[in-house]
Order: structure tokens, then sequence, then C-alpha cells
């Protein structure tokens, strides 16, 4: 088989006349009105008289050569920045940021008038073009759509679509036709690596939970996503819950599993609820249940909310979670396919792994190998954020490199005030809490497991924040520190004390406390916390320090000798001042300056108190005659 | 039991029963009761903890353990302000720290006397591509500004009927 259809070419096979309108109701969509536009699109078509379908599986109903309008929601289609997105099918239109008061114009001139609105597309902040559709658009044209291809596309909280689309084909392929040997086998020879950060082979991960004695197992579904940035699986999840079911039974299958648990992030209740209706759609289909795709065999799966604890992402940490326990890590070996929930041998993959297994065995291994690379087979997904002019949720094949990404993908690097600036990148932060960042160097660096592990970094979850030059590194590595001092589980000393004394040399770097024996201290205690602590939370704590330390020592320097944050970002160590041949003495600054720092009379030069100042910035940023400085470097 | 305490349970026992008083359902259990009461009391988790068998400190543990349970009640309206990365770059602190000096409030002191409004830092609501991102109650709210944040704050005063502030 090849590429799976698409729901347009389901929808439009031997029809004329009908038109679909499909609304994106990702999390960014709904938070910039889609619900309300979606709403307003059924009020319109009811006016207009045209014969409204809002359900797949009504649309057999309707005549051939009807001129009816299917409406549908989809998850999240990506370009959040640009929500709500509306696209207009079979023309391909796609109107970004649809507001209610835009609604009735594209009902009567586009669906009824075949007009384009040219106000409502996407026009390419580089070159000032016009995009018609999201193949005209550059933050689509390069990314390889796979995992996420369905997400944009069907409507997450329908079985039936996703049936139509070939969903649940392949567990039943692995059900009915396929032992759990060969599938473990097949995974193994895809190449498939795990998606939650470590990159370990999954197949091999079955198979060794496959040999376990034991008549009950586990499959877990691993969606705590706790790395602040990044939002893949929620998209997956919420967009898709189907095809991450899917995944889950044909593992279940893999390795005699019975019942299965997601995990998810207490932030996430939309994917929550999507997951539940979703099992308990496919039960009643007979899909899970006591005779899944009659084999006689159970298969149950249960959806747990997590409960705010970013360590409970951590496998172990996660199983103690689920059985009612504080979330802590414990030393492995025993591997949880040995002994996991329960005591039973139990698998834990990560949301996208899970999606990305129906792909495989529908499309076929060699497809599947042909993308990405030789080592890291396959796509990957990214949340693109920060800095960059289109932030999003992207998908590209392994082994691109991080240029296609932020500068073309992305559109490249912006500047405080959000205009593009080509000469802006200073770096990108990569895997979150436990990454490192990657720096103009490493801007052709192919962006895989092992390259990326060559030069000391990860994939991770895939959270690529953009930084540009106003981004203080020595600010990014303490933001980070005080996240991991934050959530560790206080279970490892060198973890729990160690992390908090690497963040009060930050502080002190920032503060303008610090020696420079500050800084060989940091270091230092980076390479103990590295070695004494059990897990991957407090073993990766010190990445962000140490790689803004190799990257970025001047900068370090800047603040420990000079007390002077090049970046202007440290507020502690700035120097308000405000330039006598600047100020005109409007008084502005002094009346919103929160203190009452600023003194001066109408029309003559005012002055800061440093005493009293408390440095929050407001006088720069008011100030229309640009005569307040010390902000800036 | 007097009545006024056995109704006060009432919804506790339901819940438990749901779980069938299983501890190994004790966080889901924990998720249930503090939907209903917006936060533990105590006295509840003592009575959650005797009807599973465990004991109460046990279930104190956990409850502190985890950010999302909540030990003293929290206001009407919960802010909660996105600390992630992303957010973090484009500048959440400003919002933070323009609500703290709207309501008054710090981080030790998160909820206003009225108990209309709590604000608290999370990481990460995973709606990155919208950041600087703000949620109260349920709602999200994308591309944040103090001024529009201090702007739904007013609105929602307006709407309660307490005036300014
Ligand atoms: C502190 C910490 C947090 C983690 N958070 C997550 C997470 O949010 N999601 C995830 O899938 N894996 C996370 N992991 C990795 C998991 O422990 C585990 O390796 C992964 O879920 C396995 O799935 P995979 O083989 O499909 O990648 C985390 C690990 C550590 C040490
Ligand atoms: S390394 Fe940190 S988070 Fe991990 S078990 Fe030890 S204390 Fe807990
Ligand atoms: S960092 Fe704020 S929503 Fe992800």
């Amino acid at each position: 088989m090849c590429k799976p259809e698409t729901m347009s070419e389901i929808v439009f096979k031997g029809r004329t006349g009908l038109h679909r309108v499909l609304i994106c109701t990702g999390t960014g969509c709904v938070a910039n009105g889609a619900l309300d536009v979606y709403a307003l699109f059924r009020e319109q078509i009811r006016l207009q008289g045209i014969e409204l379908v809002a359900d797949f599986a009504e649309l057999d109903n309707i005549a051939r050569d009807s001129r009816a309008l299917f409406i549908s929601r989809s998850g999240c289609q990506g370009f959040c920045q640009m929500g709500p997105l509306v696209s207009v099918e079979p023309e391909g239109i796609l109107y970004n940021k649809v507001q209610a008061a835009d609604v009735k114009e594209i009902v009567e001139k586009t669906l009824l008038g075949g007009e384009v609105i040219e106000r409502l597309l996407y026009v390419d902040p580089v070159t000032g073009q016009a995009c018609r559709s999201q193949k005209d658009i550059n933050f689509y044209k390069r990314q390889h759509r796979l995992v996420l291809a369905q997400c944009g596309d069907i409507d997450p909280e329908s079985l039936a679509e996703y049936r139509a689309i070939g969903g649940y084909s392949a567990a039943e392929k692995a059900w009915v036709q396929m032992t759990p040997e060969q599938i473990c086998q097949d995974i193994l020879a895809a190449g498939l690596r795990g998606r939650g950060g470590g990159g370990f082979p999954t197949g091999r991960k079955w198979e060794m939970c496959r040999i376990q004695p034991g008549a009950r197992k586990y499959i877990i579904c691993n969606g705590d996503e706790g790395d602040p940035g990044a939002f893949m699986d929620r998209s997956v999840m919420e967009g898709n819950p189907h095809s991450v079911i899917e995944g889950m039974l044909i593992a279940a299958r893999a390795i005699g599993a019975d019942e299965g648990y997601v995990y998810v992030r207490a932030e996430y209740p939309l994917a929550v609820k999507r997951l539940r209706k979703a099992c308990a759609d496919a039960l009643q289909a007979g899909i899970l249940g006591d005779n899944v795709f009659n084999s006689g065999v159970r298969m149950r799966i249960q959806v747990m909310e997590g409960a705010g604890a970013f360590v409970c992402g951590e496998e172990t940490a996660l199983l103690a979670s689920i059985e009612g326990e504080r979330g802590m890590p414990r030393s492995k070996p025993p591997f949880p396919a040995q002994s996991g929930l329960w005591g039973r041998p139990t698998v834990i993959n990560n949301v996208e792994t899970l999606a990305t297994v129906p792909l495989i065995l529908r499309m076929g291994l060699e497809r599947f190998r042909a993308l990405g690379t030789n080592g890291s087979p396959g796509t990957k997904t990214f949340a693109l954020t920060g800095h960059v002019a289109n932030t999003g949720l992207i998908e590209v094949p392994f082994g691109v490199t991080l240029r296609e990404i932020v500068m073309e993908i992305g559109g490249g690097i912006t500047d405080k005030k959000g205009r593009i600036d080509p000469g802006g990148f200073k770096a990108v932060q990569i895997g979150g809490p436990s990454g490192g960042c990657l720096v103009k160097e490493h801007l052709d660096l192919k962006m895989d497991f092992d390259s990326l592990r060559s030069i000391g970094a990860m994939v991770g979850s895939g959270g690529l924040v953009c930084m540009n030059q106003s981004t203080c590194m020595v600010a990014v590595a303490r933001y980070f520190m005080q996240f991991t001092q934050k959530e560790s589980c206080g279970k490892c000393v060198l973890c729990r004390e160690g992390t908090r004394q690497m963040l009060f040399l930050l502080d002190d770097i920032v503060e303008g406390r610090a020696t420079p024996e500050t800084l060989a201290l940091l270091e230092e205690l980076a390479g103990v916390v590295q070695k004494g602590s059990l897990c991957g939370l407090g073993k990766t704590a010190p990445n962000p320090v140490l790689s803004t330390l190799k990257y970025f020592p001047e900068e370090y320097l800047a603040h420990v000798r000079d007390k002077r944050c090049p970046a202007g970002e440290c507020r502690q160590l700035a120097r308000p001042e405000i330039l006598a041949g600047q100020c005109k003495g409007c008084t502005l600054c002094g009346r919103k300056c929160p203190v009452k720092a600023i003194t001066g009379e109408p029309r003559q030069v005012h002055v800061i108190d440093p005493g009293l100042c408390i440095r929050c910035g407001v006088c720069a940023q008011v100030c229309k005659f640009n005569a307040v400085t010390g902000f800036q470097g | 039991m007097p009545t006024v305490m056995f109704r006060k349970f009432e919804k506790v026992c339901a819940i438990l029963k749901k779980y069938n008083n299983d501890p190994g359902r004790l966080i889901t259990i924990l998720q249930e009761v503090q939907e209903e009461y917006r936060y533990l009391p105590e006295e509840v988790m003592a009575f959650v903890a005797t009807s599973l068998g465990l004991s109460p400190a046990k279930v104190f543990g956990v409850a502190s353990f985890y950010a999302h349970f909540a030990l003293v009640p929290k206001g009407k309206y919960v802010i909660r302000l996105c600390d992630g990365t992303a957010c973090h770059v484009k500048g959440s602190d400003g919002i933070l720290q323009a609500l703290y000096r709207k309501l008054g409030l710090d981080e030790k002191v998160p909820t206003t006397p009225d108990m209309l409004f709590t604000v608290e830092t999370v990481a990460c609501l995973g709606a990155c591509g919208l950041a600087p991102v703000m949620v109260i109650n349920e709602q999200v709210y994308g591309q944040m500004s103090p001024e529009k944040a201090v702007e739904l704050v007013e609105d929602i005063r307006v709407r309660e009927g307490s005036g300014n502030v």
C-alpha cells in the first residue's frame, strides 16, 4: 500500500458539488476562537440554505452531486501562531487568523462564489507573497508529515474517520496475521527508536518483554511530556488519539499484554478527554475489550491523569505514580520489561513512538527505512518555538540540518520586536532541561540521534527553543537549573542539594556577586551532580550549564568579572541612567516608575536614584526619546 | 458520625466506592476529591486514608509530592501563567510581575484575600506556539502581554461585581 489516503481523497471520490470546510481545533486555534468560528459556519450554512453534513457517517446519505457542505474539526495542524486555520476543499485554500466576523464572507464569496479572499491568506514574511494553500507555505513545504499527517486531517473524536483512512488495519493485521515474534522483529528491522528521549530500539525493548514468562503484562504509553517547551505528544494525543491506541494494541500483541495505561500530563485535559472517548469508542466497536479482533484475547486500556511532577516522565517513577505512590525513580535493573507495574513485565513507550508503529506496519519497513538516516530511520516531530518567525509543530525526516529547520521551516530568527533578523541567530536549546544548546557551528549538523550525541547534545523530547542575540545564555542556564532544582524528587542528596547549590551559584553570577572561584565551583559541582544521581533528571541537570559554559564562556566572564550582562537581560546588573542630552523632561518615566525612583521637573532633565531603583526597566520601555540607557549590555 | 460530618463526606464516599476502596488508585481518588472541594482539606485526607487502610501520613506524603494537589484553598479564578522555556524566553516573567503587582500578591501569598484569584506558574502548558501563554481556569489565552493580562483580571473583577482594585 502506498501513502495512506487522506480524508479529502475519500470524501471527494465520485462526488461533484461537495465542499469541505476543515477547521483546526487544536489548543492554539481554540485559544484564538476556533470554536466560535465553527459554530458560526454552521449557522451561516443553514442561513444560506446549503445542505450541511457534520458527521462523516452521514455523507453516504446525500446525493453524489449534491451541493452540500461537509464541515469538520481537525486536531492541531501545527501552525498555531496563525490560528484559527480554516481550509476549504477541494480547492485547497487555506485561510489563517479567521475571526468570527470573516465567516459570512467566506461562505458567500468562497463557498458560493468560488472566489479567494486575499486578505485571509497567509503572507510569507520574507517574500511578501500571499500563499493560497498549505503546499505554497514554506513552513509546510519543507516538512515531511507522517505521524502528524492525520492529526490535521481527521476529526480526532471520530472512530469512523480514523477507520476510513486505514486506521486499525495495522492492529488487525498484527492480531490476525502476525505472530508476536514477527511483530518484534519487524519493528526492530524498521529501526524504530524511542522518541521519548533515549532513542532505545523499540523492537529490542519489546522482545525483552516478550520473552519474559508470566500471564499478565502491561503496555504503558508515556504521555507525561514534561519538558517545558515541547508539545508534540500533546498534539498527537489530542489530534489523533486512535493512533496511540492502535500502537498500544500492536505492542500489546507483541509482548502479550492484556492491559494498558496511558499516563497523561495533568496540564492536558483535552488529551485526557479525547483519549478516554477513543478508548470507549474502540471498546464499543470490539477493537478493545474481551475479544480483540475476534481473537478471544482480552485487552483493556485505561487513561490516567498525572498529578504534576516532571520526574514522573522517568519510567520507573511513572510506574510508582500509577501504583498510587510518590513518583520516585528506582534503580535499574530490574528493567520494567522484566519487572514493572505491580512487579509484572511492562513496556513503557513514548506517545510518538507508539503512534509511529501502525504507520510502519501499514507503509512497510522499506518505505519507513527510506526516510531519515541509516541509524535513525523515520521522521521526528519537533516543537519549534522562541525567537523564530514561524513557531509551531513540525515533522521532518531525521537527518535534516538545524539550518533547514530554523531558517527555512522556521523562516528565520526574529529580533525583540518580532521582525526577521538575518544576523540574529544565537543558539537553539534542544532537549529541554536535560539538553544543551546548539550554536552557529552546529547549523549544518544533521539532526538525528547519533549526530547529536556525538557533540554531547541529544534529541530529547524534541523541543527546539530558538534564541536571538537579546537572550542571555547565563540566564537560560539559570532558568533550567531552577526548573530541575524544583523538580528533583529528593531521593538522591547530590541531585537535591547539588542542584540547589548550583542554582545559588548561578544566582550569584546573574546578580553580580560572583568571583572567579564561582565558575570553577560551578563546574566542579556539575560533575559531582552528574555522577551522584540515580536517574536521568539528576544525571542531565548540569547539561544546560555545561553547554552554555562551553559555548559562551565570555558571556559568563562578563557577568563575573565586569558585572555586566552583554545581552542586557540580567536586571540586577543593569545600571540605568537618563541621558541628559536626550531627555525632554516629559515626566512619563517618573509617573510610570513603580518605586518613585525618578525625579525631575517638567521639561527638565530627570534623574534616577540608583538606591531606590529596582531595575524593572519600565522607564526604558516607556521613554519615547530613548533617553534611558543601561539596560542593554 | 454526626449528620453534618456525614454529609460532608458523602461525595468522598461515592468516589471511594467508585474505585472499590483500592489503595492503588490513591492518586485518581485524590484528584476527584480535589475536583469536589477545589483543594484537599486535612480531615478529608485523613478520611480517605482510613477508608483505604493507609496511614494519614502516607496519603499526605503522596498529596504533598505532586504539584497539582492543593493543600490550601484556591481562589475562584486560578490564573496559571506558563513559565515553560518558550514562554520564558518570550517574557512571561514580566506578565507574572504585572499580575502580582495588580493583585498585591507574591510567590508566598498567591491568593487574594477575597478568594477571587490565585496566581500560579506552571512549567509549560503545551501551547508554546502561542507563547507567552496564560490559562484562567480552563480557558487558554495566547500571545499575552502584561497589559492584556491585567485587562483580563479587571474584566473578571467587573463581572464579579467587586469593582476596582
Ligand atoms: C526526568 C525524566 C523525564 C522524562 N520524561 C519523559 C516524558 O515526558 N515522556 C517520555 O516519553 N519519556 C520521558 N522520559 C524517558 C522515559 O523514561 C522513557 O525512557 C521513555 O518513555 C521510553 O519510551 P521510548 O522508548 O518510546 O522513547 C523521561 C526520562 C527522565 C529521566
Ligand atoms: S536523580 Fe534526582 S530526580 Fe532522579 S531519583 Fe535522584 S533525586 Fe530523584
Ligand atoms: S513553554 Fe509555555 S506553553 Fe510551552
